[in-house]
């Protein structure tokens, strides 16, 4: 987390001409930068430096909750600054990077390497940290080390926490922390050696999957552990019609619970497997048309907090093995703005709010991130252009990787200018270093 | 027709084309010299990762009586084993020079996928539990040499439908030819959908026996138990096994089917595999004609027939 701005312009610049659109409303005209914030709004401001923004919409910075950066360990699918790259071209200004690196980050070192290549991203780098040993499910990671560190989320993301007894004590004891426990949630004794959806699909495919109920189990254990010990929970990448309605329902009685849910969940079915190309292999797995519509009604509601992309970046080779044998994951963190506006047939205030404010609060970097767009305030700052039309290719963007499942899709809107911390890291679509 | 990746590929039309090709093959196993010039200068590659005897050895014998030239890749002794890519061995083969690859697989859509890497023709020799597109022709030819016809006649497959890819071939072939297939299996080993299928499911071999024109046994394996999908060999076998008596029961006439290898004692008792109306050696028989034609109508000059007459 670079907390100052050093590569901020000493003067001024003014992002001219938007539509503002923030947790507090709508307004039209100038935002001005300096020395790393947001120094005015209003009309004709003046400035050393003007951004053309004309026709776009200035919104707080995107933030996702759930990527991987793949640092440490494979460098070659991802890094860190190739991660936070791809990050900015996709508007976000801070990204929560999963724990599931080699060696996990599971201890208060690894933690302490990943803030340090952290520092020198385009974008915040919050880390997430492992809630076992090694992400193995058997002992507790030592959580208030790392908390001491700024982790706020936990989680064995990749895998959920199997046991019932550990699962109880972690909550309990996170919530000691004022930390946020994050499930992936997924029984392996349901779902080991698949690599679908279970269902009409998988069956004439004959590929292996796994059921809804694989992740509904969990869903259900863990709602029941978080009334038991009134701990805080996030809910991953949720990929069913039934396990919306059961969160749903357990923030409609009060809990303490948040979601996410990603883009190729209210995007792609389980139909693109007929492919058997990898590129549409993702755990949770892509899902039945009637599991899309019930995750975008769950965004449209409001039941889902947050969308959060799951950019999982896998080199070629891994990706061009066999369907069941390739690793599961696919890129996001540049498409999953655009696939938001295309898909949901949502406000555009709605959308940005479960693209920013929701998951900054979930993350607890609202002090940072997250709007309003004010004075005093950090100058982390998304501007899009809603009606821009384009093409999604396959050159995976920034990534290291081009594991894209969206390839020939055209969508609409497009990331025109990031702002991080003051600097612009992206100028009319440009990745600035 | 570039490759033959699924029998789903082949509409009623191509099917009954696909057989008719096949006879003019049969003739040809029949004569003294079992040998035509068909595809002289091609040549075939089988990529085979999981162990098979009748089908590696069916293709190879078809492709040499067409006087196709040969290569077997065989995995246990290759760079597989220091850890090749099935893309870099696809595209190291191809650079060879070759016209079709035969490949099988323990993964499904390996077929599909290298064709992406190659532009040799790909014949599926079966890929995890998908497809076997070779099998479900042989079968059908096997039921339409015997009965005339596929049309109207009713076939239960037995067995473990949801790991295999001979059922679903089967299934596919069977129905197309205007066939009423009965899936016939306790509920663990069918498949979690058989929506589109356009199949009937029944849970008792006994219950449907006397109905059948074709008793279609699939492999039963060992490690099934230890997934929980049956209690033991023997419980299936007193459920789903063909023994003398239910093979009794069967009508007159009825054909009894299996695709190898078989598990004596499991799916079905030892002397059945005796009996006049088991058409098991002779499936393994019409493989070979039934390959030849996959090969000479990807290969070969599509309907000019005449480089199959007897050389004099």
């Amino acid at each position: 987390m670079s907390q100052g701005s050093s590569r901020a312009d000493s003067g001024t610049t003014v992002l001219r001409g938007g539509r503002i659109i923030d947790g507090s409303g709508e307004r039209t005209g100038d935002v001005a930068i300096s020395g790393g914030l947001v120094v005015a709004v209003g009309e004709g401001l003046s400035a050393d430096r003007v951004v053309d923004c004309g026709g776009c919409v200035i919104s707080p910075g995107l933030i996702d909750l759930h990527t991987h950066l793949r640092e440490p360990g494979k460098e070659e699918a991802e890094t860190v600054e190739s991660g936070s790259r791809a990050a900015v071209l996709g508007g976000y200004t801070a990204v929560l990077a999963m724990p599931n690196t080699t060696p996990a980050i599971d201890s208060a070192s690894v933690v302490r390497d990943v803030q340090e290549l952290g520092r020198t991203a385009l974008c915040d780098i919050e880390v997430a940290g492992a809630i076992t040993v090694g992400r193995a499910g058997e002992q507790l990671a030592p959580m208030a080390e790392m908390a001491a560190l700024g982790v706020r989320i936990f989680t064995d993301d990749g895998t959920g926490v199997q046991d019932d007894r550990l699962m109880r004590r972690a909550l309990e004891y996170a919530s000691g922390l004022g930390v946020t426990l994050a499930q992936h949630c997924e029984v392996t004794s349901l779902s080991e050696g698949t690599c679908m959806n279970e269902g009409e699909w998988s069956s004439r495919l004959g590929l292996p999957g796994q059921p809804a109920e694989a992740e509904e189990l969990m869903v259900m254990r863990d709602i029941a552990l978080a009334r038991l010990t009134g701990a805080r929970m996030h809910f991953l990448h949720l990929s069913t019609a039934g396990s919306v309605a059961m969160v749903a329902a357990a923030k409609a009685s009060g809990m303490p619970l948040t979601c996410e849910a990603a883009p190729h969940h209210f995007t792609l079915t389980e139909a693109a497997c007929a492919s058997y190309d990898p590129v549409f292999k993702v755990h949770p797995p892509l899902r039945t048309q009637g599991d899309v519509d019930a995750v975008r009604a769950g965004l449209r509601d409001g039941s889902i907090d947050a969308i959060a992309t799951d950019h999982a970046p896998h080199a070629a080779h891994e990706k061009e093995r066999p369907f069941d044998q390739a690793p599961p994951g696919m890129l996001g963190l540049e498409y999953a703005l655009a696939l938001a506006l295309t898909e949901l047939d949502m406000e555009l205030a709605d959308v940005l709010a479960r693209l920013s404010w929701q998951p900054a609060r979930i993350a607890g970097i609202s002090e940072r991130h997250g709007g309003p767009v004010a004075p005093g305030r950090p100058a982390n700052l998304c501007v899009f252009d809603p009606a821009a039309v384009w093409r999604i290719d396959g050159s995976g963007g920034a990534s290291r990787s081009s594991n894209v499942p969206y390839v020939g899709r055209t969508v609409r809107g497009r990331v025109r200018h990031t702002v991080h911390d003051g600097e612009l890291v992206v100028l009319d679509g440009a990745a600035q270093r | 027709m570039r490759n033959l990746l699924s029998i789903d590929e082949l509409d009623r039309d191509g099917l009954e084309e696909m057989l008719d090709l096949t006879e003019h093959f049969v003739e040809i196993n029949r004569r003294n010299i079992p040998r035509v010039p068909a595809l002289r200068g091609k040549t075939v590659v089988s990529l085979f990762y999981e162990d098979s005897t009748r089908t590696r050895l069916s293709f190879e014998t078809a492709a040499k009586r067409l006087s196709a030239d040969t290569m077997t890749f065989s995995v246990g002794t290759s760079s597989v084993k220091k850890g090749e890519s099935l893309r870099d061995t696809v595209e190291t083969i191809t650079a060879f020079g070759i016209d079709a690859i035969v490949v099988r697989h323990q993964s499904a859509g390996v077929p599909l996928q290298i064709t992406r890497w190659t532009d040799a023709a790909v014949i599926n020799g079966g890929d995890g539990w998908h497809q076997h597109p070779t099998q479900a022709l042989l079968d059908a030819y096997t039921i339409r040499d015997h009965l005339g016809s596929l049309h109207g006649r009713t076939i239960a497959i037995v067995g473990d439908i949801k790991h295999s890819r001979v059922a679903r071939s089967d299934v596919s072939a069977f129905t197309a030819l205007g066939a009423r297939v009965i899936l016939v299996a306790p509920p663990t080993l069918l498949p979690s959908s058989v929506t589109g299928w356009g199949v009937e499911v029944s849970h008792g071999l006994d219950r449907v026996l006397g109905s059948l024109d074709v008793c279609y046994l699939l492999r039963m394996q060992q490690e099934r138990m230890s997934e929980a999908l049956i209690p033991s060999l023997r419980e299936y076998h007193r459920g789903y096994g063909l023994t003398m008596e239910r093979a009794a029961r069967l009508p007159a006439g009825a054909m009894i089917l299996h695709p190898g290898p078989m598990n004596r004692g499991v799916e079905i008792q030892a002397e059945v595999t005796d009996l006049p109306n088991c058409f098991i050696t002779e499936q393994v028989s019409n493989g070979v004609a039934v390959r030849m034609a996959v090969l000479f109508r990807l290969l070969g000059s599509g309907t000019q027939l005449d480089v199959l007459r007897e050389e004099p």
